[in-house]
Protein backbone atom coordinates (compact mmCIF):
# COMPACT_ATOMS: atom_id res chain seq x y z
CA UNK A 1 0.00 0.00 0.00
CA UNK A 2 1.21 3.29 -0.87
CA UNK A 3 1.59 6.00 2.14
CA UNK A 4 2.10 9.06 0.42
CA UNK A 5 2.12 10.19 -3.29
CA UNK A 6 5.21 11.48 -4.03
CA UNK A 7 8.89 9.85 -3.43
CA UNK A 8 12.22 11.78 -2.28
CA UNK A 9 14.91 10.71 -4.34
CA UNK A 10 18.53 11.37 -3.99
CA UNK A 11 19.96 10.23 -7.28
CA UNK A 12 24.08 10.42 -7.64
CA UNK A 13 25.49 13.41 -10.00
CA UNK A 14 28.30 13.28 -11.63
CA UNK A 15 31.86 11.48 -11.71
CA UNK A 16 33.27 10.12 -8.48
CA UNK A 17 33.76 13.07 -7.11
CA UNK A 18 30.08 13.87 -7.85
CA UNK A 19 27.22 14.09 -5.35
CA UNK A 20 23.43 13.49 -4.39
CA UNK A 21 21.15 15.41 -6.11
CA UNK A 22 17.08 15.01 -4.58
CA UNK A 23 14.14 14.89 -7.25
CA UNK A 24 10.68 14.22 -5.85
CA UNK A 25 8.92 12.11 -8.20
CA UNK A 26 5.11 10.70 -8.53
CA UNK A 27 4.51 7.39 -6.65
CA UNK A 28 2.79 4.77 -8.71
CA UNK A 29 1.42 1.62 -7.94
CA UNK A 30 3.68 -1.76 -9.11
CA UNK A 31 6.24 1.08 -9.63
CA UNK A 32 10.11 -0.05 -10.02
CA UNK A 33 13.51 1.96 -9.41
CA UNK A 34 13.81 2.13 -13.00
CA UNK A 35 11.03 4.02 -13.50
CA UNK A 36 11.69 6.39 -11.16
CA UNK A 37 15.01 6.93 -12.69
CA UNK A 38 13.28 6.98 -16.41
CA UNK A 39 11.22 9.91 -15.13
CA UNK A 40 13.61 11.88 -13.76
CA UNK A 41 15.36 11.57 -16.65
CA UNK A 42 12.16 12.04 -18.93
CA UNK A 43 10.71 15.05 -16.80
CA UNK A 44 13.17 16.49 -14.61
CA UNK A 45 16.84 16.02 -15.49
CA UNK A 46 17.28 15.44 -19.21
CA UNK A 47 21.40 15.08 -18.86
CA UNK A 48 21.27 12.26 -16.43
CA UNK A 49 22.78 8.91 -17.48
CA UNK A 50 21.95 5.54 -16.91
CA UNK A 51 22.52 1.98 -18.32
CA UNK A 52 19.28 -0.49 -19.22
CA UNK A 53 18.15 -2.18 -21.94
CA UNK A 54 15.34 -4.98 -21.74
CA UNK A 55 13.46 -3.83 -18.46
CA UNK A 56 12.54 -7.37 -17.67
CA UNK A 57 15.84 -8.86 -15.67
CA UNK A 58 17.85 -10.18 -18.91
CA UNK A 59 20.28 -8.25 -19.50
CA UNK A 60 22.19 -7.01 -16.59
CA UNK A 61 22.60 -3.51 -17.98
CA UNK A 62 20.14 -1.53 -15.33
CA UNK A 63 21.82 -2.87 -12.00
CA UNK A 64 22.75 0.16 -9.63
CA UNK A 65 23.49 0.95 -5.74
CA UNK A 66 19.75 1.45 -4.62
CA UNK A 67 19.49 2.37 -0.93
CA UNK A 68 22.73 1.03 -0.16
CA UNK A 69 22.53 -2.28 -2.14
CA UNK A 70 23.57 -3.49 -5.46
CA UNK A 71 20.25 -4.10 -7.90
CA UNK A 72 18.65 -4.86 -10.96
CA UNK A 73 16.81 -1.42 -10.82
CA UNK A 74 14.13 -3.12 -13.68
CA UNK A 75 13.38 -6.18 -11.38
CA UNK A 76 13.41 -3.90 -7.58
CA UNK A 77 9.94 -2.63 -7.04
CA UNK A 78 9.85 0.30 -4.94
CA UNK A 79 7.72 -0.40 -2.32
CA UNK A 80 10.24 -3.51 -1.52
CA UNK A 81 12.91 -0.94 -0.45
CA UNK A 82 11.86 1.98 0.12
CA UNK A 83 12.78 3.44 3.22
CA UNK A 84 9.98 5.85 5.10
CA UNK A 85 12.44 7.83 6.77
CA UNK A 86 15.70 8.00 4.32
CA UNK A 87 13.44 8.00 0.90
CA UNK A 88 15.09 5.98 -2.24
CA UNK A 89 18.38 6.67 -2.68
CA UNK A 90 20.24 5.37 -6.13
CA UNK A 91 24.08 5.35 -7.04
CA UNK A 92 26.25 4.17 -9.35
CA UNK A 93 27.84 0.69 -8.55
CA UNK A 94 30.63 0.21 -6.14
CA UNK A 95 34.03 -0.81 -6.43
CA UNK A 96 33.69 0.33 -10.33
CA UNK A 97 34.33 3.38 -11.92
CA UNK A 98 31.96 5.85 -12.23
CA UNK A 99 31.91 7.85 -15.65
CA UNK A 100 28.67 9.80 -15.09
CA UNK A 101 26.16 9.55 -12.96
CA UNK A 102 24.45 6.09 -12.98
CA UNK A 103 26.95 5.00 -15.73
CA UNK A 104 30.07 3.10 -14.51
CA UNK A 105 32.89 2.04 -16.31
CA UNK A 106 32.63 -2.40 -16.32
CA UNK A 107 36.00 -2.43 -18.89
CA UNK A 108 37.90 -4.26 -15.67
CA UNK A 109 34.94 -6.04 -14.35
CA UNK A 110 35.21 -7.87 -18.06
CA UNK A 111 38.67 -7.46 -18.59
CA UNK A 112 39.01 -9.69 -15.65
CA UNK A 113 36.19 -12.67 -16.78
CA UNK A 114 39.23 -12.97 -19.43
CA UNK A 115 42.17 -13.05 -17.38
CA UNK A 116 39.94 -15.77 -15.40
CA UNK A 117 40.09 -17.81 -19.23
CA UNK A 118 36.51 -17.30 -19.09
CA UNK A 119 36.00 -17.82 -22.84
CA UNK A 120 35.64 -21.40 -24.21
CA UNK A 121 37.67 -23.80 -26.10
CA UNK A 122 37.40 -27.09 -27.31
CA UNK A 123 39.64 -29.43 -29.20
CA UNK A 124 35.92 -30.32 -31.39
CA UNK A 125 35.25 -29.22 -34.77
CA UNK A 126 32.37 -29.15 -36.86
CA UNK A 127 32.93 -32.30 -38.43
CA UNK A 128 32.69 -34.18 -35.10
CA UNK A 129 29.67 -35.90 -33.01
CA UNK A 130 27.94 -33.96 -30.71
CA UNK A 131 29.98 -34.26 -26.78
CA UNK A 132 27.89 -36.31 -24.67
CA UNK A 133 27.68 -35.58 -21.13
CA UNK A 134 25.23 -36.78 -18.93
CA UNK A 135 23.05 -34.11 -17.26
CA UNK A 136 23.34 -36.11 -13.98
CA UNK A 137 27.27 -36.10 -13.94
CA UNK A 138 28.34 -33.78 -11.18
CA UNK A 139 30.81 -31.83 -13.36
CA UNK A 140 27.57 -31.08 -15.02
CA UNK A 141 25.39 -30.19 -12.14
CA UNK A 142 28.44 -27.91 -10.92
CA UNK A 143 28.51 -25.82 -14.11
CA UNK A 144 24.67 -25.97 -14.52
CA UNK A 145 24.38 -24.30 -11.12
CA UNK A 146 26.44 -21.29 -12.22
CA UNK A 147 25.92 -21.29 -16.54
CA UNK A 148 22.90 -18.95 -16.08
CA UNK A 149 25.04 -15.76 -15.14
CA UNK A 150 24.55 -12.93 -17.12
CA UNK A 151 27.53 -10.36 -15.97
CA UNK A 152 25.15 -7.78 -14.01
CA UNK A 153 28.51 -6.73 -11.79
CA UNK A 154 26.00 -7.02 -8.92
CA UNK A 155 28.39 -9.95 -7.13
CA UNK A 156 30.92 -7.59 -8.11
CA UNK A 157 29.75 -4.45 -6.93
CA UNK A 158 28.95 -6.56 -3.51
CA UNK A 159 32.01 -7.75 -2.43
CA UNK A 160 34.35 -6.36 -0.11
CA UNK A 161 37.27 -8.02 -1.25
CA UNK A 162 37.38 -6.35 -4.54
CA UNK A 163 37.29 -2.91 -2.68
CA UNK A 164 39.91 -4.30 -0.37
CA UNK A 165 42.29 -6.01 -2.90
CA UNK A 166 41.62 -4.22 -6.90
CA UNK A 167 43.39 -6.71 -8.45
CA UNK A 168 40.82 -9.68 -7.34
CA UNK A 169 39.09 -11.43 -10.15
CA UNK A 170 36.37 -11.24 -8.28
CA UNK A 171 32.57 -13.76 -7.79
CA UNK A 172 31.42 -13.28 -11.24
CA UNK A 173 34.55 -13.83 -13.48
CA UNK A 174 35.82 -17.13 -11.14
CA UNK A 175 31.96 -18.80 -11.34
CA UNK A 176 32.19 -18.52 -14.97
CA UNK A 177 36.28 -19.59 -14.50
CA UNK A 178 34.62 -22.75 -12.35
CA UNK A 179 31.64 -23.62 -14.94
CA UNK A 180 34.60 -24.16 -17.67
CA UNK A 181 36.44 -26.25 -15.18
CA UNK A 182 33.59 -28.63 -15.14
CA UNK A 183 33.33 -28.45 -18.37
CA UNK A 184 34.57 -31.80 -19.76
CA UNK A 185 34.88 -30.50 -23.57
CA UNK A 186 37.06 -27.09 -22.62
CA UNK A 187 40.66 -27.44 -22.49
CA UNK A 188 43.19 -25.41 -21.18
CA UNK A 189 42.23 -26.34 -17.64
CA UNK A 190 45.93 -25.89 -16.19
CA UNK A 191 45.85 -22.70 -17.34
CA UNK A 192 42.63 -21.90 -15.74
CA UNK A 193 43.75 -23.24 -12.28
CA UNK A 194 46.36 -21.32 -12.47
CA UNK A 195 45.17 -17.88 -13.70
CA UNK A 196 42.41 -18.09 -10.53
CA UNK A 197 44.86 -19.35 -8.09
CA UNK A 198 46.80 -16.80 -5.71
CA UNK A 199 46.06 -13.57 -4.30
CA UNK A 200 44.20 -12.11 -7.64
CA UNK A 201 42.32 -14.95 -7.67
CA UNK A 202 39.72 -17.92 -5.35
CA UNK A 203 42.23 -17.60 -2.10
CA UNK A 204 41.36 -14.38 -1.15
CA UNK A 205 37.73 -14.98 -1.02
CA UNK A 206 36.55 -14.70 2.86
CA UNK A 207 33.61 -16.42 2.22
CA UNK A 208 31.21 -13.40 3.19
CA UNK A 209 28.59 -14.41 0.67
CA UNK A 210 27.36 -10.80 -0.28
CA UNK A 211 27.78 -11.69 -3.86
CA UNK A 212 25.54 -15.40 -3.24
CA UNK A 213 22.88 -13.00 -1.09
CA UNK A 214 22.65 -10.82 -3.64
CA UNK A 215 22.69 -12.30 -7.20
CA UNK A 216 19.20 -11.67 -8.88
CA UNK A 217 20.18 -15.16 -10.23
CA UNK A 218 20.23 -16.94 -7.36
CA UNK A 219 23.88 -18.16 -8.91
CA UNK A 220 25.84 -19.37 -5.18
CA UNK A 221 29.58 -17.50 -6.33
CA UNK A 222 30.81 -18.33 -3.13
CA UNK A 223 29.95 -22.42 -3.93
CA UNK A 224 32.21 -21.86 -7.17
CA UNK A 225 35.07 -20.16 -5.13
CA UNK A 226 35.17 -22.75 -2.90
CA UNK A 227 34.85 -25.29 -5.18
CA UNK A 228 38.09 -23.56 -6.91
CA UNK A 229 40.38 -23.24 -3.76
CA UNK A 230 39.68 -27.04 -3.37
CA UNK A 231 40.36 -28.00 -7.15
CA UNK A 232 43.28 -25.18 -7.48
CA UNK A 233 45.05 -26.57 -3.69
CA UNK A 234 44.94 -29.74 -4.93
CA UNK A 235 46.12 -29.12 -7.78
CA UNK A 236 48.94 -27.37 -6.42
CA UNK A 237 49.94 -30.31 -3.53
CA UNK A 238 50.23 -32.69 -6.30
CA UNK A 239 52.71 -30.48 -8.42
CA UNK A 240 50.10 -30.20 -11.29
CA UNK A 241 50.02 -26.32 -11.57
CA UNK B 1 57.14 -22.00 -7.00
CA UNK B 2 54.72 -19.01 -8.19
CA UNK B 3 53.23 -17.14 -5.83
CA UNK B 4 49.84 -18.51 -6.68
CA UNK B 5 50.85 -21.87 -6.23
CA UNK B 6 52.55 -21.15 -2.91
CA UNK B 7 49.08 -19.04 -2.20
CA UNK B 8 47.21 -22.31 -3.11
CA UNK B 9 49.72 -24.55 -1.07
CA UNK B 10 48.96 -21.85 2.08
CA UNK B 11 45.19 -22.01 1.97
CA UNK B 12 45.71 -25.93 1.79
CA UNK B 13 47.41 -26.03 5.11
CA UNK B 14 45.24 -23.83 6.95
CA UNK B 15 42.29 -25.94 5.37
CA UNK B 16 44.03 -29.56 7.14
CA UNK B 17 45.33 -27.38 10.45
CA UNK B 18 41.68 -26.37 10.45
CA UNK B 19 40.46 -29.54 10.72
CA UNK B 20 42.73 -30.36 13.30
CA UNK B 21 41.71 -27.30 15.13
CA UNK B 22 38.11 -28.57 15.18
CA UNK B 23 38.85 -31.88 16.78
CA UNK B 24 41.24 -29.97 19.42
CA UNK B 25 38.69 -27.26 20.47
CA UNK B 26 35.68 -29.91 21.23
CA UNK B 27 38.71 -32.04 23.68
CA UNK B 28 39.71 -28.77 24.99
CA UNK B 29 36.46 -27.53 26.00
CA UNK B 30 35.07 -31.13 26.88
CA UNK B 31 38.05 -31.04 29.03
CA UNK B 32 37.70 -27.98 30.28
CA UNK B 33 33.90 -28.60 31.76
CA UNK B 34 35.05 -31.46 33.16
CA UNK B 35 38.30 -30.30 34.60
CA UNK B 36 36.39 -28.17 36.91
CA UNK B 37 33.17 -29.52 37.89
CA UNK B 38 34.53 -29.84 41.68
CA UNK B 39 36.65 -26.37 41.34
CA UNK B 40 39.90 -25.57 40.18
CA UNK B 41 43.06 -24.92 42.07
CA UNK B 42 46.47 -24.29 40.68
CA UNK B 43 47.66 -27.76 42.79
CA UNK B 44 44.83 -30.06 41.31
CA UNK B 45 45.80 -29.04 37.94
CA UNK B 46 49.39 -29.44 38.08
CA UNK B 47 48.38 -32.96 39.97
CA UNK B 48 46.72 -33.66 36.61
CA UNK B 49 49.12 -32.54 34.52
CA UNK B 50 52.56 -33.18 35.96
CA UNK B 51 54.38 -36.18 33.80
CA UNK B 52 50.90 -36.54 31.96
CA UNK B 53 52.86 -37.07 28.38
CA UNK B 54 49.53 -37.85 26.97
CA UNK B 55 48.08 -33.94 27.98
CA UNK B 56 51.49 -32.93 26.63
CA UNK B 57 51.54 -34.37 22.99
CA UNK B 58 47.53 -33.49 22.58
CA UNK B 59 48.62 -29.99 23.53
CA UNK B 60 51.64 -29.70 21.21
CA UNK B 61 49.47 -30.58 18.47
CA UNK B 62 46.73 -27.67 19.11
CA UNK B 63 49.92 -25.41 19.36
CA UNK B 64 51.28 -26.39 16.32
CA UNK B 65 48.24 -26.68 14.70
CA UNK B 66 47.41 -22.61 15.67
CA UNK B 67 50.97 -21.67 14.56
CA UNK B 68 50.32 -23.22 11.04
CA UNK B 69 46.52 -21.99 11.09
CA UNK B 70 46.76 -18.23 12.48
CA UNK B 71 49.51 -16.75 10.54
CA UNK B 72 47.71 -17.26 6.65
CA UNK B 73 44.91 -15.32 8.02
CA UNK B 74 46.81 -12.75 9.89
CA UNK B 75 48.89 -12.13 6.38
CA UNK B 76 45.86 -11.86 4.76
CA UNK B 77 43.90 -9.08 7.21
CA UNK B 78 47.80 -7.54 7.14
CA UNK B 79 47.44 -7.17 3.92
CA UNK B 80 43.81 -6.45 3.08
CA UNK B 81 43.12 -3.97 5.69
CA UNK B 82 46.82 -2.81 6.72
CA UNK B 83 48.03 -2.19 3.22
CA UNK B 84 51.24 -4.25 3.80
CA UNK B 85 52.99 -5.88 0.84
CA UNK B 86 53.45 -9.69 0.08
CA UNK B 87 56.56 -9.40 1.70
CA UNK B 88 56.21 -8.17 4.87
CA UNK B 89 52.43 -9.64 5.63
CA UNK B 90 54.25 -13.34 4.90
CA UNK B 91 57.13 -11.98 7.46
CA UNK B 92 54.97 -10.91 9.87
CA UNK B 93 52.51 -14.35 9.39
CA UNK B 94 56.00 -16.18 10.15
CA UNK B 95 56.90 -14.05 13.15
CA UNK B 96 53.82 -14.20 14.69
CA UNK B 97 54.05 -18.42 13.86
CA UNK B 98 57.29 -18.75 15.78
CA UNK B 99 55.38 -16.75 18.45
CA UNK B 100 52.64 -19.05 18.99
CA UNK B 101 54.83 -21.63 18.49
CA UNK B 102 57.59 -20.63 21.69
CA UNK B 103 54.42 -19.51 23.81
CA UNK B 104 52.30 -22.70 23.35
CA UNK B 105 55.28 -25.12 23.43
CA UNK B 106 56.87 -23.42 26.51
CA UNK B 107 53.28 -23.27 28.29
CA UNK B 108 53.16 -27.32 27.66
CA UNK B 109 56.21 -27.72 29.21
CA UNK B 110 55.85 -25.81 32.27
CA UNK B 111 52.49 -27.44 33.17
CA UNK B 112 53.81 -30.84 32.80
CA UNK B 113 57.60 -31.20 33.39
Amino acid sequence: MRTTDKLEVRVWRGNAAGGFSAYEVPRQNSQTVLDVVTHIQRHLEPSLSYRFACRVGMCGSCAMTVNGKARWTCRTHVAKVLDEGRGLEIAPLANLPVIKDLVTDMGEFFDKWARARGSFKGTATRHDDFARVAPTSPERAAADAGIECIGCAVCYSSCDVVAWRPDFLGPAALNRAWTLVNDVRATGQRERLAAVAGDAGCHSCHTQGSCTERCPKKIAPTLAIAGLKRTVAKAAVRGQL
Amino acid sequence: MSAAVAQAKRWYRQRISAMVLVVCVVVHLCGLVYAVRGGLTATEILGRTHGNWGFALFYAVFVIACAVHVPVGLTNIAREWWGLGERAGLWLGRAFAVLLLVLGLRSVYAVVA
